[in-house]
């Protein structure tokens, strides 16, 4: 559901959680990134941080500079302006992929789930563009979709400890990448050798909320 | 010779004459188990999945900052565990957090004030009770790069502190640059010990305490809670009587503050800390408030734990 007006909650005493709704919808998520943007234009020293998400913006503040009310009236102001605000292009990223094998170890999970071959998941899920939704849970890991219906799984019960960087995974209708080696639920299918993420760059993730992305197999 | 420029011999500027110019190393004899050089934390990159780390108990940390005339939030070792380390060269540093042993060349000394140090001295730092968080900090501060904009360790990512690990033993660690000035002012300082730790934590309701039922509220806010030992940086587990939500659908993830109380399917809290994950997908029922946090990061596995909802100013 979308909210007719985006709601503004506390999040203790120094966050606000603005919710543009509660399911996962591009236009939504387009207005959350340009929340973002506008936001970010202003440099605010009372904004500390923002986190956005698939429909919803994290907004992190310092409780001594301003108030709960005073953020929320500063970001109703920053919501208004977003009626006129056109969106950069999104960048459009390929992802060089090795499917299946070592580096896919799910891959025939995700096949006889949905009954096809091995070689129609790969043909499926590198068919689609996908919209980068956000970037969390790990540095740098982007939460992308939607994958096609036919190639959806379920995240494994019980998570690997130790799911190796670089591995690409599906759970869901989402699909997404491990930029480093993190323990993880995710269907993984496929492994991609390009760095996802460096803390020596400024920004230091490759991939960004609205980017465009394509698997492409090798 | 009125008049005349004397120039100096290098193309260099002169160092200020009141500056030491020497760089001061803290030796690792006996690194402690997860000791990390936190600050105030790595604020700015969450939209990149990055965690804002940093001190568990930022009080404390600013508060040994301040007596050894850092900067509030210059890094400083996060000890939580037995250490001993070396000095090289003299330091002003000064212990706050928990309660802890504090000794220099085996003779105890106080904590919560600024302690003059020699060279060759060896300095041990022991917590007193298991899940203490102590800070030691000395004049200069740690002169580690910064890496996206902090010198916290982000431990998960291996980067940020001294090159994003815990401490190892034979490891030197590299102080800031100290002025006598500052020394001189920082001598016999001290700072007001939190008097007793907090054991009935303000929390701000929501912002999913719509997802609950009024018994899950009243559970929180009525009950007492037992920290669990799956207490570390990322988050705090709680045990106590079940939360029970009360939707079906799933929570969309969304970004989680520091000090959310987030509740699982088992309907068991966790409170997130420094290293949370920037994004989740369990419900949030309530949040800690910012002062209290330090509270909750200081109690020890068994603790019992009480929450009281509080309004936003």
């Amino acid at each position: 559901m979308i909210h007719s007006q985006p709601r503004l909650l506390p999040a203790g005493d120094s966050a606000l959680l603005i919710g543009f709704a509660d399911e996962i919808d591009d236009s939504v998520n387009n207005r959350v990134h340009a929340l973002v943007h506008a936001l970010r234009a202003q440099t605010r020293p009372e904004i500390l941080d923002l986190v956005p998400a698939y429909s919803s913006l994290l907004v992190c503040y310092d409780p001594r500079r301003v108030s709960f009310t005073e953020m929320c009236a500063l970001l109703q102001s920053a919501l208004e302006s977003l009626q006129t605000y056109t969106p950069p292009e999104p960048r459009l990223v390929e992802i060089p992929t090795q499917y299946g094998g070592e580096f896919g170890p799910d891959l025939a999970f995700v096949a006889r789930r949905n009954i096809i071959a091995e070689d129609d998941v790969i043909r499926l899920h590198t068919s689609v563009v996908y919209r980068v939704y956000f970037v969390g849970f790990a540095p740098g890991f982007a939460y992308m979709g939607s994958v096609p219906d036919q190639i959806a799984a379920p995240r494994m019960e019980t998570p690997r400890t130790r799911v190796p960087a670089g591995s690409v995974g599906i759970a869901g209708r989402q699909t997404g990448i491990y930029p480093m080696e993190t323990p993880g639920g995710w269907r993984i299918i496929g492994r991609t050798a390009l760095p996802l993420f460096d803390p020596n760059c400024d920004p230091p993730a490759f991939l960004r909320p609205g980017d465009r992305v394509q698997f492409v197999p090798i | 010779m009125q008049g005349r420029k004397i120039l100096p011999s290098t193309s260099a500027p002169p160092a200020p004459w009141h500056s030491l110019q020497k760089a001061a190393m803290l030796k690792v004899l006996d690194p402690g188990i997860l000791t990390t050089i936190q600050d105030a934390g790595r604020w700015g990159y969450q939209v990149y999945g990055v965690p804002t780390s940093g001190a568990m108990d930022l009080p404390a940390l600013r508060a040994a900052n301040q007596i050894v005339r850092n900067a509030p939030d210059e890094a400083a070792l996060e000890i939580h565990s037995p250490v001993v380390l070396q000095t090289d060269a003299p330091h002003l540093i000064a212990m706050t957090g928990a309660d802890a042993r504090f000794e220099i060349n085996g003779r105890a000394v106080p904590t919560w004030m600024s302690v003059f140090v020699r060279a060759s001295a060896t300095i041990a730092v022991a917590p007193k009770r298991t899940g203490g968080w102590i800070y030691l900090a000395m004049h200069g501060g740690i002169d580690v790069p910064r890496v996206l904009g902090s010198k916290s360790t982000f431990l998960r990512g291996q980067f940020g502190g001294l090159e994003g690990r815990a401490l190892a033993a034979g490891d030197q660690i590299p102080i800031g640059a100290q002025t006598i000035g500052d020394l001189v002012a920082a001598a016999g300082r001290g700072a007001d010990k939190r008097a007793h730790r907090r054991t009935e934590i303000r929390v701000i309701l929501g912002p999913h305490h719509d997802w609950f039922a009024p018994e899950a509220i009243a559970t929180l806010t009525e009950t007492k809670f037992t920290l669990t030992e799956t207490a570390d940086r990322m988050g705090y587990r709680l045990r106590g009587n079940a939360l029970a939500g009360m939707r079906t659908q799933e929570l969309i993830s969304c970004g989680v503050p520091l000090g959310a109380i987030q509740v699982p399917p088992d309907g068991q809290p966790i409170v997130l800390m420094a290293d949370h994950q920037t994004t989740g997908g369990y419900p949030i029922i309530a949040t800690v408030v910012t002062e209290d946090i330090s509270h909750v990061a200081q109690s020890a596995p068994g603790d019992l734990l009480a929450f009281r909802a509080v309004d936003l100013k």
